[in-house]
């Protein structure tokens, strides 16, 4: 499948944005449909520079980026690091344990401290829901959510989604499955968030313990059964199960959790023919997910890290060029 | 002192004299007669617009003022301003101050301070047990011998049954009520904000109404075991009502209190133009659409005794930081009676002698302190009132030290004209004359 016959427009048939309307990522929340079909198609053009000899172009030079985590993260963190050198971007990560917040420093003081150096963009991820919001309000760089509490992760949505539609061809009309704990996840209501506002039909499936309230109003065809779940879907896309979840009195035990809910090769003959498995990572395998699946032939998962680093460029170059968007095109 | 003469004016006094165009003459810090056309006598003259309301003075039964300890935040000349300009003429203050008001000197040291201060009269509330850790039984007796009103751990419920069955039946003997703040904790857990979508949405951990219902229900049923009084604070949700409800048809001696963002304000605030403005964050947190009619329908069929504001002062750094990090609370004094006119009065829910009932007289007999009606010899205390006055709640410009309020920018109908305690006028509305 080329990048040719990829949708270029939204399931209401609109053409992609010409340019980001907010200057801030802070989830998908703030996007429309056209938006993220802008982002999505951006990100092809991305994916095409990790593929030369020379993966870098310069489109970024000249301008910082500094990523300033209060969470551990290795993945995300060397993704986001990995797309603004493709850009030719000058970086700085920052984790917390280096950082002066372990003196009792403020968030707000944090960021402002930084800010005197003149980042022209802060992609932060963060412990507590709405701390990039309240950065988007103290700070004159633009924000870049990399992840906020059990809020929103914009980027690994966008990147599900980019994945997604490189093997469907589209995102409206298709049934999507995502289980696990759907209450303490930032990656369900990012994917739940987008696949909605672009046509899909989502299913929310977990152990009632795991259900947000108000579930439905968030977009998502909620339920407790695996097999109700993945019945006729086109991804099934497993979140992560946390095993400190079990003292909060969630679930028993993880292999209480896997006879119940883990995603087995089994319970994917109820899917869709040619069915793509998701996981945003780390897996717990054996808890979420049987090694079958994670490793098996219709897992996507180590495309999902590749296609992160395409996206995450598009994000950064679209939010950097925001003012020159109007004339230019993409690279 | 002079005589003072409060002529022209429109007194509501539902459990005194009534409704109508009477004048007040106030001698020697009490009520001397109500009446119509009273003759000057010598008397210094305050002339009250006619359409402006002479009523008993407000009382707000649940206040923070946050001295000893936390004076960074308000003192007790601060907080007395505010009530004062906001009408009240007596507050009653919570004692989660540091150290807790669990000793009769915290309590000396309180009222010393409001005495220099001179402004609204001050009704401390001692902790029921020791720091309020829910181990011990405080002090009752001394704490009530040295001018406590009431016992409340608040912050926090009282630990466990036993010994909220043990405060009632103590306090009880000393004639005093038990005020809980009503919240299962493990239900509550780190809960930031009501449990419902708004919360999911944002990815806010929730707090169900059933943590405040349960522990409602807790407490009714140990108010009728003991045959105290409970009084229910910061009352929130549509399920706490329907307990007192049915607690007080069975006759049992129980009480409650709604704050004026719970009748006003629901979760759908939370999806306002500012996320995660954390003047939005209390906690009883702000719930349903169904909880807050339930709250005004209650204020209006008198299942509701009073509105008290839960003034919960916090410096503007506190206030900064990310939504699960701050702390809970927003000042309520100055806003309280602009929201009752505009909300509830004008409105049509309730009429002025309802506003006076919920303000003063309840107030009054709750805490069982004199007030409640302007009866000679009663306290001149007095709340004078402008209903139509059009009032712009400003942060900036609040008596309060803190500036933590979700109404800034509100334009309300209605608000206060003046204040008088002990016949003394301790607030005069600028913009009212």
């Amino acid at each position: 499948m080329t990048a040719r016959t990829m949708e270029r427009t939204d399931h209401t048939g609109a053409p992609a944005a010409s340019r980001l309307r907010s200057r801030h990522l802070l989830g998908i929340a703030g996007l429309e449909a056209d938006e993220i079909t802008l982002i999505l198609d951006t990100a092809e053009a991305m994916k095409e520079i990790g593929t030369r000899p020379i993966k870098k172009v310069p489109t970024l030079r000249g301008r910082t980026v500094v990523n300033l985590f209060f969470e551990p993260s290795t993945r995300t963190r060397t993704s986001f690091e990995i797309a603004e050198k493709r850009l030719s971007a000058d970086t700085l990560s920052i984790a917390t344990a280096t950082s002066s917040v372990t003196k009792g420093e403020t968030l707000v003081d944090t960021v402002r401290n930084l800010e005197a150096m003149a980042p022209d963009m802060i992609v932060t991820r963060h412990p507590s829901s709405g701390a990039p919001h309240l950065l988007s309000r103290v700070c004159r760089s633009a924000i870049i959510n990399a992840g906020d509490g059990t809020h929103e992760h914009p980027t690994q949505a966008l990147l599900d989604a980019f994945t997604i539609r490189q093997h469907k061809g589209r995102l409206a009309g298709l049934k999507v499955a995502i289980v696990g704990d759907l209450l303490h996840s930032r990656v369900l209501r990012s994917n739940a968030l987008l696949l909605t506002t672009m046509g899909a039909e989502v299913w929310g499936c977990g152990p009632a313990t795991l259900m947000p309230a108000g579930i439905d109003r968030l977009g998502l065809h909620p339920t407790t059964s695996v097999d109700e779940a993945v019945e006729g879907a086109d991804v099934v896309m497993l979140l992560r199960i946390q095993h400190e979840r079990m003292h909060g009195h969630f679930f028993p035990s993880v292999r209480e959790y896997f006879a119940l809910f883990g995603m087995t090769s089994e319970r994917l003959r109820r899917a869709s023919g040619n069915v793509i498995i998701m996981h945003p990572g780390p897996m717990n395998r054996g808890v979420e997910i049987d090694s079958d699946v994670a490793d098996g032939p219709y897992s996507v998962i180590l495309e999902q890290v590749s296609n992160g680093v395409a996206v995450r460029m598009a994000v950064l170059y679209l939010l950097a060029g925001r003012d020159e968007m109007a004339e230019e095109g993409p690279p | 002192m002079t005589a003072l003469l409060l002529k022209g004016g429109r007194v509501v006094d539902p459990a005194g004299a009534g409704d109508g165009a009477f004048d007040v003459l106030i001698a020697d810090g009490a009520i001397a007669r109500v009446g119509r056309d009273l003759p000057v006598d010598g008397a210094e003259v305050l002339e009250i617009a006619r359409d402006w309301i002479v009523a008993p003075g407000f009382i707000d039964i649940h206040v923070h003022l946050r001295e000893p300890g936390q004076e960074y935040k308000e003192t007790v000349a601060s907080g007395t301003a505010s009530a004062v300009a906001g009408g009240f003429t007596a507050v009653a203050c919570m004692p989660n101050t540091e150290p807790v008001n669990d000793h009769a000197g915290i309590t000396q040291f309180i009222l010393k301070k409001a005495a220099e201060a001179r402004r609204a009269r001050v009704y401390p509330i001692g902790a029921v047990s020791i720091g309020s850790q829910g181990e011990r039984l405080a002090e009752l007796g001394e704490q009530k011998t040295a001018g406590c009103v009431a016992f409340s751990d608040d912050g926090r419920p009282v630990a466990t049954a036993l010994l909220m069955r043990r405060a009632l039946e103590y306090a009880g003997m000393l004639r005093v009520p038990v005020i809980d703040h009503c919240e299962d904790p493990s239900l509550k857990g780190d809960g930031v904000a009501h449990e419902g979508y708004h919360a999911s949405a944002l990815g806010l951990p929730g707090i169900p109404s059933v943590a405040e219902s349960l522990m409602v229900e807790r407490d009714i049923s140990l108010a009728e075991l003991t045959s105290a009084h409970v009084h229910i604070a910061h009352m929130s949700a549509r399920q706490s009502l329907r307990a007192v409800r049915a607690g007080k048809d069975r006759g049992v001696r129980v009480t409650c209190e709604v704050a004026p963002h719970h009748f006003t304000l629901t979760d759908d605030a939370l999806d306002g133009p500012v996320k995660y403005d954390t003047n939005l964050k209390m906690n009883p947190p702000l719930r349903e659409a169904a909880d807050r009619d339930a709250m005004i329908e209650g204020i209006g069929d008198g299942s509701v005794d009073a509105i008290a504001t839960d003034h919960a002062p916090h410096h503007a750094d506190e206030k900064m930081l990310e939504f699960d990090r701050a702390p809970f609370g927003i000042v309520g004094l100055e806003t309280a009676v602009p929201l009752v006119f505009d909300r509830l009065v004008h409105t049509g829910r309730i009429t002025l002698a309802r506003m006076v009932e919920l303000l003063s007289v309840n107030p009054a007999r709750i805490i069982g302190v004199p007030g409640g009606s302007l009866a000679e010899g009663q306290p001149a205390d007095l709340t004078i009132l402008a209903p139509d006055l059009p009032v712009t709640v400003r942060a900036a410009a609040l008596a309060s030290k803190s500036r933590n309020t979700p109404f800034d920018a509100w334009q309300l109908r209605g608000g206060v004209a003046a204040t008088v305690v002990g016949g003394r006028i301790v607030y005069q509305n600028p913009d009212a004359r």
